[in-house]
């Protein structure tokens, strides 16, 4: 048997989270999230969480997992020793038990402009790209919007003004694509933006999808500060 | 609908290794910042009092952490493509050391 140790918040019973623990049978190929949904489906239907895909794919499962933040289906428990302790992602209002808050994080995402943007004419061909120009942004795409970087950034979870790094991660996405003809600037070359960064780097450590946001953030620190100087250059 | 916000962390750098270690590296400017003003006192013709030597030294140290960290993180602000191949990090770190000798180079040949 291994033990789950829960975070449960019920709003209007319980004032701030507790710990329940839960006893759950040992397999050697159940994740966290087959643990969670063992006690849901056979001890304790009320408790609530998030999930959908069950491989890496939706972004949903994110949780704290012995303090780290965590996949929760790409996570096995029988990588751990002793009680497994499962909290909401660190860094976002918990709306009930494992569920956290994830309008304003949904706001950032779109505060950026994610679509390639186009000025004229619509094309009346679909638009080419070589390898190279689909390499040159490939890693920033592959974000599953897991939030996991959010979690592991102190910046964040000390101001969640700030941007963050899956957002500026996104942004980057377009502005290196060879097809976008926008501008991101103004949204990222503010305090909260990429200058509130101060390189801790565990974004890039937590992410599941080697995105490496700490790379987009400096790169467009790097592309602002000579936007600054010589305005008309695009890195 | 009433959402549960934690408290913030005050001790939050005290949680992870990684970030004791960015905290301690963010310091190091304080060493820096140090070692610019005794450079510019030295420059003036002062001479440097002996009682100072172990808090220069502890300076010099935080200098080259400062130095080492910040030469590493380097290929994360510049990312060159060259016809699509990425060049790896090593080259870009060497590049830079390769300035920072360079640099260091004809400083010592205008000073000395
Ligand atoms: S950058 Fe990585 S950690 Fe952040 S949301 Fe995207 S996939 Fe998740
Ligand atoms: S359930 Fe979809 S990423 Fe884990």
């Amino acid at each position: 048997m291994t033990v789950l140790e829960v975070s449960r918040y019920r709003p209007g019973i319980d004032a701030e989270p507790v710990f329940q623990r839960y006893e759950v049978p040992d397999n050697d190929d159940w994740a966290v999230l087959d643990g969670l949904n063992y006690v849901k489906d056979s001890v304790d239907g009320t408790l609530s969480f998030r999930w959908s895909c069950r491989m890496g794919i939706c972004g949903s499962c994110g949780m704290t997992v012995n303090g780290e933040p965590r996949l929760t289906c790409g996570t096995f428990l029988a990588d751990y020793d002793g009680v497994v302790r499962v909290e909401p992602l660190h860094g976002f209002p918990v709306i009930r038990d494992l569920v956290v808050d994830i309008e304003p994080f949904l706001e950032k995402l779109s505060s950026v402009s994610p679509w390639l943007i186009r000025s004229g004419e619509d094309p009346a061909s679909e638009f080419a790209q070589t390898p190279a120009q689909l390499e040159a942004y490939k890693q920033y795409s592959m974000c599953i919007n897991c939030m996991l970087c959010y979690s592991a950034c102190p910046v964040y979870v000390l101001d969640p003004d700030f941007l963050g790094p899956a957002a500026i991660a996104l942004a980057q996405r377009y502005n290196l694509d060879s097809r976008d003809e926008g501008d991101r600037f103004d949204v990222l070359s503010t305090d909260e933006g990429v200058w509130g960064c101060t390189f801790v780097g565990e974004c890039t450590s937590a992410c599941p999808k080697h995105v490496d946001p700490a790379e987009a953030i400096q790169r467009y620190k790097l592309t602002a500060a000579v936007r600054s100087v010589l305005p008309w250059v695009r890195l | 609908m009433t959402y549960y916000t934690p408290p913030v962390d005050r001790l939050w750098w005290t949680r992870r290794r990684s970030y004791f270690v960015f905290v301690l590296r963010e310091f190091t400017s304080v060493g820096v910042a140090w070692s610019a003003l005794l450079l510019v006192y030295a420059a003036k013709g002062n001479e440097i009092p002996v009682w100072l030597v172990p808090i220069n030294l502890i300076a010099l140290a935080a200098c080259v952490f400062h130095a080492i960290t910040f030469l590493s993180l380097a290929p994360k602000a510049t990312v060159v493509r060259l016809d699509g191949w990425r060049v790896p990090d090593y080259m870009i770190v060497g590049g830079n050391y390769g300035l920072w000798l360079f640099a260091s180079l004809v400083l010592a040949w205008v000073v000395l």
